[in-house]
């Protein structure tokens, strides 16, 4: 018995090293001064200090930024709407509204990016942040749904009836009843909606006009021209970010709520 | 009060609905009619019906043979994750316990929460000829040659396989967990041996979440581009690349669309071919 615990660590273990080293190394590298990343290890700044005058890099990485907000509340809104009408109010069209949801998760994103640039070009919608807004939000919303919609499964609907039956108007009963209860859900949900707007490459990539981008397609766009370790030094600085983010909002909040 | 029910009910749709048909509806629509154009209608240049564009895909090996390839990429990525993650999951739901299954969980997921560019990124550190694993094994056998298999197929599939990988442990674990411990417990005390409980008990019970990672891995593996571009070099030409390569450097969008659609109609046939089969599965389990 022993054996196969001490087997079962062992294999975690071998997980874990395949899933983080090459991360860590794309990380050390950032900090190693030749350009080639040749070896033996200089540690330098040299590349930390050279992405501070990249304006390119700066600009895209506040449109990521800017876009990821933008999205994550025009997705967590509109899908926390969403949810709530599915979860409470049986009709009819709420077939075609959970059909709608399958596309963006089961598409490749590829084919859904490249027939909204043919669509947006043609409609005058055109190529920009506006556009990848659109699609960024169309990416979260299935996500959002399903979260939220989870979550007021979960606790039913006797306490709004309660409220209703107490007087409160159904924005009453909204602010003060449902919205309270689901809040880890919409919390959790925005966080989903935020890392897929932030991290998405594919959609922005075909939406993106000359002179319009964002950090994952600037970075392909420098993958592509030829390796600099500045790469890797803007790598380590989203991955250190995100990680952060994360232990920030789950500090703040207990995601899955007290069952 | 009951009529003003359902026109909120419909009201707060609304915005989801038309955001849905704006950005996948509508988009999929016009790519399909698109995908009937004999040529890119750009200017005054008018673009006819014609079926040149499927056409071109049953008269040219090439477009056949990279559709092969991209299926046979997602084959592959997917029958690695599931060899590693399975047994990752089985282990993490029923031999480690407590703080420490949470811990590892967690180390699992939290890669998602960085780029996905940059994870594959970081592989061609660790790929490439003197990268960390020819130093690696230079600094066991001096003299050795060089390992570096960046720019190869089996490179795209390694990055793939990190990418994807935890989608396999997050399925098969939340099914894993899920088996009630006294149904092992009654294979056991009937005689059953570790294997026989595995084979009858736990891998059909298992069997749903481990399908959902497998629909959840293939389907995004077949569409990909990025990946086999940075990680694959000349070795990396997908279908996916060919299509990426339609909008961004030929403009040929029309046959970008045709080969979408191409994509789009295998991945669906691959999955009503193996539905009578996952049904049958399930339904054992």
């Amino acid at each position: 018995m022993l054996k196969i615990r001490n087997f079962s660590y062992g294999y975690l273990i071998c997980l874990l090293a395949f899933i983080y080293v090459p991360i860590f190394v794309m990380m050390a590298m950032g900090f190693n001064e030749s350009s080639d990343y040749e070896l033996p290890f200089r540690f330098s700044l040299i590349w930390y200090q050279q992405l501070a005058g990249n304006d390119v890099l700066w600009r895209a990485g506040s449109n990521s930024v800017v876009l990821a907000v933008a999205s994550t509340m025009v997705a967590t809104v509109i899908g926390t709407m969403a949810a709530l009408a599915m979860a409470r109010h049986r009709m009819r069209g709420h077939a075609i509204l959970q059909i709608l949801l399958f596309p963006p998760m089961a598409v490749p994103w590829l084919i859904l990016a490249t027939s909204m640039l043919i669509f947006f070009y043609y409609s005058g919608i055109g190529r920009g942040l506006h556009a990848m807004l659109l699609a960024h939000v169309a990416l979260s919303l299935p996500y959002v749904i399903i979260v939220v919609g989870a979550r007021l499964q979960s606790f039913g609907a006797d306490l709004e009836d309660a409220s209703a039956t107490l007087g409160a108007n159904p924005w009453q009963t909204f602010s003060r009843v449902t919205l309270p209860v689901i809040a880890p859900g919409v919390a959790a949900a925005g966080l989903f909606a935020f890392g897929i707007s932030f991290d998405q490459f594919v959609t922005s990539y075909f939406l993106a006009p000359p002179g319009v981008t964002t950090l994952p397609v600037e970075i392909y766009a420098s993958i592509r021209k030829g390796f600099t370790p500045e790469i890797n030094a803007i790598s380590t600085i989203i991955i250190v970010g995100s990680m952060l983010l994360l232990a920030i909002v789950s500090k703040f909040y207990q995601f899955g709520g007290s069952k | 009060m009951k009529l003003k029910r359902e026109w909120i009910g419909y009201g707060l749709t609304v915005p989801a609905f038309v955001w849905l048909c704006i950005t996948v509806v509508l988009p999929l629509m016009m790519m399909f009619y698109f995908s009937f154009m004999s040529r890119m209608p750009i200017g005054n240049a008018a673009a006819t019906f014609s079926l040149k564009q499927y056409a071109s895909f049953f008269q040219r090996d090439f477009y056949r043979f990279l559709t092969w390839r991209s299926i046979m990429l997602g084959v592959h990525v997917t029958f690695f994750c599931v060899l590693i993650g399975y047994p990752a999951a089985l282990v993490l739901a029923r031999a480690v316990k407590g703080r420490w299954r949470d811990a590892i969980l967690l180390l699992v997921v939290l890669p998602f929460w960085s780029n996905a560019l940059i994870r594959i990124f970081a592989w061609t550190m660790v790929l490439r000829t003197d990268g960390l694993m020819d130093q690696a094994l230079h600094f066991l056998l001096p003299g050795a040659p060089s390992i570096g298999v960046l720019y190869s197929y089996p490179a795209v599939v390694i990055g793939l396989v990190h990418s994807f990988v935890p989608y396999m442990i997050l399925t098969c674990y939340v099914s894993l967990q899920a088996i009630d411990d006294s149904l092992i417990e009654a294979g056991q005390s009937l005689g059953g041996s570790g294997l026989t409980v595995f084979r009858r008990i736990i891998l059909p019970l298992s069997l749903p979440g481990l399908l959902v990672g497998v629909v959840l891995i293939f389907i995004p593996v077949v569409g990909s581009f990025m990946e086999p571009r940075i990680l694959g070099g000349r070795e990396g030409i997908m279908l996916g690349t060919v299509i990426e390569d339609q909008f961004t450097e030929v403009f040929n969008w029309p046959l970008g669309a045709a080969l979408s659609f191409i994509l789009l109609g295998v991945v669906a046939i691959i999955f009503a071919a193996a539905y009578p089969l996952l049904k049958n599965r399930l339904k054992v389990a």
